[in-house]
């Protein structure tokens, strides 16, 4: 009896070792996958020619917080065309926008899809899962020409008329729709309310979990899509965050300080709502909303 | 006049669909119509609408004999290969480790997760930096007694191993994240019944656990790879395709015939061939579910 015990401590003893050493191996590895980050924050409060110093101080002797006026452009002391504060509000304004008209397309569309039994909603819906494969550089092409012909090149409208609907969000919002059991519905509408009422005040209010998993991974999409604004829109005023800062890494890809500080910009707000709604993010991807 | 319940329920239903379906037939359906047209076309956009000649599908042809575009496809596929199996394999470790043995895992985890959320241009650009001949990573090379490190981006045979280096730590977070929460939901009888059994860590590594995540090994390659064909951000930011062509992928060259040289039917049927790979993963990937997923 002594002895199974003895072997128990033994095992155990062995089993918190294993995990005291793979809980240090593994943090070492989380730490070298911020590495970037870290050097990047550390780096945007230098003077440009203290970036590159061997050793890297990775707190710096004084912070430097000029990079980010000048980035930010306070007190006018940058030339015209970067202007982060513009490209902010860019990024936010179509971001909002195509958030909440994608939730409010994606739940109606995908009630519709889920409950309601009108005539060709298989083959509608078929239709969307077939697009799902296709990808977006088909259809940049011939969007830039569309948008072209309609006058609209350049200007936000490019990433919003076709941002309010994505066919991944009406697909996941339908396959939560499926799982809302029927007998809520069918209640609501003996008690004599219409559809859209039902919708409204039975449905809806019951989704709010799923409407935010689906806004968080869209407003991702927006937020870091690149190819879209980088192929339709022209001119500074109009840039949202990453061409304005693919616009200014052109520029001072050798001032690394200010190029560093205009990353960390960049990041920040993805990174904040990623950390606010992390249990509604991670419940997006893990359903599959893996690209828009 | 009445209407029938099943009209009016058409109406509702269509109604509700209305908004959806016409932004999806605008920005998508026709789109993909006319990008499939214009794929039998040598058009150029500089000269005009009326100047469109259709060549019977030559660039289907004549693409095979072009060498950005072979020396693209080779790229792409070189570097989806390498890049898919090492991201779920190493993910698949480190989920297993991070699940059993780590003391604090969910800020090891946000960790890992923070470069998939972050912006493609800005981490690129970080990259750039520490891959730069005095940048961090050169440096650190150097200290640990490599003599002569790689000039990474700069140099014809290091730049696309560097833009699979700094992809896989762009998108490992994900592999992990899609893992761990699959690992949640393993039963752990089957753990405990292989500890009375006296099976070692390693062999319930391989004989339970890799077997019964096969069907998220199986989405994580197919997601992974459907990516990975799609690379661009990093490409564009980091190298523009260079050195030479030895950065030059698929959707880069895409960007560059259809925006730069504005050869729109050349880049729309390239795009149909970055469709018709994807498309055959897809299928593979439906075909095989069942077969490849061993339980």
């Amino acid at each position: 009896m002594r002895k199974l015990v003895k072997i128990k401590v033994k095992k155990l003893n062995k089993k918190l070792i294993a995990k005291i050493i793979v809980t240090i191996i593994i943090w070492c590895l989380a730490i070298t996958m911020v590495i970037p980050f870290l050097w990047m924050i550390s780096a945007s409060f230098k003077i440009s020619g203290d970036v590159l110093k061997i050793p890297i101080k990775w707190i710096p002797n004084y912070f430097y917080f000029d990079n980010y006026k000048f980035v930010w452009n306070i007190g006018n002391i940058a030339p015209r065309d970067y202007h982060f504060a513009l490209a902010y509000f860019n990024s936010i304004k179509i971001t909002s926008i195509n958030v909440l008209f994608s939730v409010m397309t994606s739940c109606l569309a995908g009630y519709a899809f889920a409950k309601i039994k009108f005539r060709g909603s298989k083959v509608v819906f078929l239709l969307y899962l077939a697009t799902m494969m296709i990808p977006s550089q088909v259809t940049l092409i011939p969007k830039f020409i569309i948008f072209d012909k309609m006058g609209i090149m350049g200007t936000h409208w490019t990433l919003i008329l076709p941002g309010v609907v994505t066919v991944t969000g009406t697909f996941l919002m339908r396959q939560f729709f499926i799982g809302v059991p029927n007998d809520l519905r069918e209640a609501a509408q003996i008690d004599g309310a219409g559809e859209f009422r039902t919708f409204l005040q039975i449905i809806l209010p019951l989704s709010k979990p799923a409407m935010a998993s689906l806004a968080m991974i869209v407003f991702m999409w927006n937020w870091n899509n690149f190819m879209d604004p980088l192929v339709f829109l022209r001119d500074w005023r109009t840039f949202t965050i990453p061409v304005a800062l693919t616009n200014f890494g052109d520029e001072n890809i050798t001032d690394y300080n200010l190029v560093m500080a205009a990353s960390v910009s960049a990041l920040l707000p993805v990174i904040i709502v990623f950390l606010a709604g992390q249990k509604y993010f991670i419940k997006g991807l893990t359903t599959g909303g893996v690209k828009g | 006049m009445k209407i029938s319940k099943q009209l009016r329920t058409d109406i509702t239903g269509y109604l509700f669909i209305g908004p959806n379906i016409i932004v999806f037939l605008l920005f998508t359906i026709i789109p993909i119509i006319f990008s499939f047209v214009i794929s039998f076309s040598n058009w150029d956009y500089t000269q005009g609408f009326s100047n469109i000649n259709f060549n019977n599908g030559m660039n289907y042809i004549n693409m095979w004999k072009d060498e950005w575009f072979t020396k693209s496809l080779i790229n792409t596929v070189v570097y989806s290969i390498t890049l898919v199996p090492i991201t779920v394999f190493l993910a698949l470790v480190i989920s297993v480790l991070v699940d059993k043995y780590v003391i604090g895992k969910t800020p090891v985890k946000l960790a890992l997760f923070m470069p998939y959320i972050s912006n493609i241009v800005a981490i690129s650009i970080v990259w750039v930096v520490m891959y730069s001949p005095y940048g961090p990573i050169t440096q650190f090379l150097k200290s640990i007694g490599i003599k002569n490190p790689p000039q990474w981006v700069g140099d014809y045979h290091w730049a696309l191993p560097g833009i699979i280096i700094m992809s896989i730590w762009a998108g490992i977070g994900y592999a992990v994240l899609i893992y761990t929460s699959s690992i949640q939901s393993l039963p752990e009888e089957l753990y405990e019944a292989a500890q009375l059994d006296g099976a070692s860590g390693l062999q319930q590594f391989t004989k339970i656990t890799i077997p019964l995540l096969s069907p998220t090994t199986f989405f994580l390659i197919t997601t992974t790879l459907i990516g990975s064909f799609q690379v661009f951000g990093q490409i564009y930011i980091m190298t523009k395709g260079g050195p030479g062509t030895s950065t030059h992928v698929l959707v880069y060259y895409i960007y560059t015939s259809a925006f730069t040289f504005f050869k729109m039917g050349y880049a729309a049927s390239m795009s149909w061939i970055l469709f018709i790979i994807l498309f055959v993963v897809t299928i593979v990937q439906w075909k095989f579910q069942d077969k490849w997923v061993n339980y």
